[in-house]
């Protein structure tokens, strides 16, 4: 701890100290919260010190040699080469460091890839730019999206302690457990990493990978996305809750009552009409959720990359086509299926809002009655 | 090395077109190389310049001068501009230039297919920087262009980006094979193997790098134009692919390439050292077998970029191990360096300065990078500015500095003037200290969680990374100075000797400086 300290006073932090309000940032590598993360800093900071030594050495060596034997003294050069008995020492030692260095990383990693015997099963799904998290065990699922709001990453509202690094439905897991995280992708590669469990696994379209941790203290733990998963790579945190089983348990129960509940009203509302207020309203807000990243908020799109919603032929015609896209998204495309990651209501509002706003106004309402037809197929 | 220099100045040979035609026609290596070093340099300020972008996007936590699609394309084409641009060029200019007077050849061997090699270089970047103007914008999947981001993903500026990229590989391919035809050939009599000056060696290594990887360069960009757009799945699950397999391919080129961008800096390293220490290398044949068991490595250790993907414990074994021995032979090299100054009688000289720092400093770089073997621990290190921190030390002031270094070591054999050596001891301070700036605290930043590619961070990360854009400003301006020396050695100045520093040795040194249009003519004998 001493050591870091001292580390912290360090020239650059030295010569920072006048500037920003600042968060404390750490110096060094996390210890993490778990028995591997910890294994994993051992490790970092034996290599880390290895090297020290060496650099202390080889530069020290160097830096006495363009002391003393500079021309300015007045030395002569000497003119040996060659020395083969010197030449095998230097070779053997490093070899003999590395070895030594090998046989701790071994077990760590042995012990790392080693996701037999989970308590829980999470499968990780990574899309552009949020999380998807499904307990297996359970029936609970749920995308977890950037809670940061727009107006402060556009500098216009005053940013918040966790800026960037919140998220509206965190990852809940139970304490003293083993945790097994299947991960893949619906898109591009990501990478989900959590620095404290030393977990950074890639979720690969198409593969499942596995990682697992088991966390001891009840907390609340933040990582990012840590492969470049296209624009807005920077803006997709993870956030895990460790709590105790029984609040664990407790947790898993209400989630799963709130979906089932969910999927009741689903239905209730296949029969109700909503107004074009009530819909505008919702669809505002998941449009700015899940659409405006890519079709931008005011519905112009990026030229090029991503098509523009302002005037389009399919949102001020084609309804059913409107329809089906948002649900099933397109092939080959950035576009991604909504049918799983909204609420029927979700989608009627939005297909609403993406053809009334902007001067869109054709004036048609959108019901979750419809977009349920076209889902079961008999909207076309 | 002594030679004996036969008569071999002929002037009246130097006929050659004046005005643009020169240049557009020429053969000569030593013009070529100059136009490699020119475009190589004007590439580092225009790559420079897209890292002064991403520095001011990233000066403040929030969104604040460019839009994040856009601040992808500046960190992919900064990279792929810095590589192949501006070092690789920068390298093949120094190749044109040396190697021929080193080996005591009166040209490269193939002088017509180098005029070629170089004059497609301008039209691969020249379609690369105009896709950016492109609706949509240029490419913006990162310089390692990772499929499917790069394929089903990606922008229409794709296929463009494939089309320069397959240009800058032919180019290179040329260039090697020149390299190459020409040490095998050319050598003068008496040039035995074992005599050839470090810098040839390594660059004939280099050059046998650059044939056995490109293509698989070529090829892998190729996989990413038929995805997108012909239908094929190679890197799709949906068609029986997998995107995991182009990162295989991706970096068996890759890591191999990032050696082709260090081993001719350890070549020049080992002329400067040396030179200024007036004491000779400490052990040249074990440099060569250094040099030689790196490059073998290079094809064992790919994965090690990839110990995220999810590879199999044995796998991930094997190249945590094979990484790690890289650090013997890159070892050797350094305690040579070290031993060779141990009771010379050293001076200070700019190119000695910067083949100084170059040896600290790399060293760090190679210090992370033995970190960054260990797989348990780069699972945190993966992807985070620690990585960025260690290729940037290998990359900045490893290999940039020893293309500065080489600049200023043979500027006056190439304009025969001496360069202003107070200019150049303010450009190497300002430098040493700025890329210090620059660099060294994205180390803390990458261990304390702040992941690289992201164009907006968390507020802990925000005094570090405005003081590391500071650094970045002062870096990028202290390279104005870099061309006010050049400009004025290249206008005039103190005339230089042939030999130029007291202690060199070669024979690149034996010829008058500036080097005549045509040298060694004549082939010297080597006693």
């Amino acid at each position: 701890m001493t050591k870091t300290r001292s580390l912290r006073w360090s020239l650059p932090t030295l010569l920072l100290a006048a500037t920003v309000n600042a968060t404390d940032m750490p110096l060094n590598m996390t210890r993490g919260v778990t028995e591997i993360s910890q294994q994993v800093y051992d490790l970092h900071m034996t290599i880390f010190w290895i090297c020290c030594v060496i650099g202390a050495v080889v530069f020290g060596i160097m830096f006495w040699s363009i002391v003393r034997h500079r021309k300015a003294r007045g030395v002569q050069p000497a003119q040996f080469h060659e020395s083969t008995k010197v030449e095998i020492l230097w070779t053997a030692i490093p070899v003999l460091i590395l070895i030594l260095m090998a046989i701790p990383a071994t077990k760590t990693l042995i012990a790392m890839e080693d996701t037999t015997e989970a308590d829980v099963t999470v499968l990780v799904t990574g899309s552009q730019w949020k999380w998807h998290y499904k307990y297996l065990e359970n029936d609970v699922e749920f995308y977890s999206l950037l809670a940061t709001p727009k107006e402060q990453i556009t500098n216009r509202f005053a940013k918040g302690e966790n800026y960037l690094l919140e998220v509206d439905r965190p990852l809940v897991i139970p304490t003293g457990k083993k945790v097994r995280f299947l991960m893949t992708s619906d898109d591009v590669i990501h990478s989900w990493w959590v620095p404290a469990f030393a977990v950074k696994k890639d979720a690969n379209p198409g593969f499942i990978n596995e990682a697992w941790t088991r966390v001891d203290e009840p907390g609340i733990y933040r990582g990012q996305c840590a492969e470049l998963c296209g624009k807005d790579h920077g803006f997709m945190p993870i956030v895990v809750i460790a709590k105790s089983p029984a609040d664990y348990e407790q947790w898993v129960n209400g989630e799963a009552e709130r979906i089932a509940k969910a999927r009741a009203e689903e239905q209730e509302l296949l029969a109700m009409n909503m107004s074009m207020e009530e819909l505008m309203s919702v669809g505002a807000r998941t449009y700015t959720a899940y659409c405006a990243a890519c079709h931008q908020p005011n519905g112009e799109g990026l030229p090029g990359i991503f098509p523009a919603l302002k005037g389009s032929a399919m949102a001020l015609n084609d309804m059913p086509g409107h329809i089906n896209i948002v649900l099933n998204g397109k092939a080959g495309t950035s576009m991604q299926a909504y049918a799983r990651q909204l609420s029927l209501k979700e989608i009627a509002a939005v297909i609403t809002y993406e053809r009334n706003a902007w001067g869109n106004n054709t004036g048609e309402l959108v019901q979750a009655a419809d977009v349920h037809a076209v889902m079961q197929g008999k909207g076309e | 090395m002594s030679a004996v220099v036969t008569d071999h100045e002929h002037e009246h040979h130097d006929h050659k077109p004046s005005g643009i035609k020169r240049w557009l026609y020429t053969t000569n290596h030593k013009d070529i190389g100059t136009m490699y070093l020119v475009f190589a340099l004007i590439m580092f300020f225009i790559g420079g310049a897209m890292a002064m972008v991403i520095r001011a996007e990233l000066f403040q936590p929030g969104m604040q001068f460019v839009e994040p699609n856009f601040f992808n394309q500046m960190t992919t084409v900064h990279g792929l501009i810095m590589v192949f641009g501006a070092v690789m060029p920068a390298f093949t200019g120094l190749a044109n230039w040396m190697i021929p007077m080193m080996i005591g050849a009166p040209d490269m061997a193939l002088p017509r297919m180098n005029n070629w090699s170089f004059w497609i270089l301008p039209f691969a970047f020249l379609i690369l920087l105009m896709s950016l103007f492109m609706p949509g914008g240029g490419p913006s999947f990162g310089w390692t262009f990772y499929a499917p981001l790069s394929t089903t993903y990606s922008g229409d500026s794709t296929a463009l980006f494939v089309f320069s990229v397959h240009i800058m590989g032919i180019s290179s391919i040329m260039g090697a094979i020149n390299v190459i035809v020409t040490i095998f050939n050319l050598r003068a009599p008496g040039m035995t193997w074992m005599k050839m000056p470090l810098f040839v060696w390594t660059w004939l290594i280099t050059a046998f790098l650059l044939i056995m990887v490109m293509p698989v360069l070529a090829g892998v960009v190729t996989m990413v134009l038929t995805d997108k757009y012909f239908g094929t799945s190679f890197f799709d699950a949906a068609g029986g692919g997998d995107p995991v397999l182009f990162q295989h391919i991706f970096w068996f080129f890759g890591h191999p390439e990032v050696y082709i961008m260090i081993l001719p800096a350890f070549g020049i390293v080992s002329s400067i050292v040396p030179t200024f220490a007036r004491k000779p290398l400490f052990g040249y044949a074990s440099m060569v077998y250094a040099t030689s068991s790196i490059a073998l490595l290079s094809f064992l250790v790919w994965a090690h970029h990839m110990f995220t993907t999810g590879m199999p414990v044995a796998g991930a074994l094997f190249f945590m191990y094979c990484t790690m021995l890289i650090a013997v032979p890159t070892g050797v090299k350094v305690f040579n360096w070290v031993a060779t100054m141990w009771r010379g009688a050293m001076t200070f000289e700019v190119p000695m300065m910067f083949a100084l720092a170059f040896i600290v400093l790399f060293t760090i770089g190679g210090f992370s990078g033995l970190m960054l073997a260990i797989t348990p621990a780069d699972f945190q290190y993966h992807d985070t500015y620690f990585v960025v921190a260690h290729f940037h030390y290998v990359l900045v002031t490893g290999a940039v500095f020893s293309i500065i270094a080489a600049a200023y070591y043979w500027l006056p054999k190439w304009t025969g003037h001496m360069y202003d050596e107070k200019l150049g001891q303010w450009h190497f301070w300002c430098s040493l200290i700025s890329v210090n700036m620059l660099f060294f605290p994205m180390h803390f930043v990458g261990l304390a969680g702040m992941p690289r590619r992201i164009p907006d961070y968390a507020l802990q990360f925000a005094d570090f990374n405005a003081f590391i854009s500071i650094g970045g400003f002062l870096f990028g301006a202290s390279q104005l100075i870099f061309v006010a020396v050049l400009v004025k050695c290249a206008r005039g100045g103190e005339k230089a000797t042939a030999q130029v520093w007291e202690g060199a040795e070669g024979l690149e040194w034996e010829v008058p400086s500036p080097a005549p249009y045509h040298t060694f003519e004549t082939p010297p004998v080597i006693k």
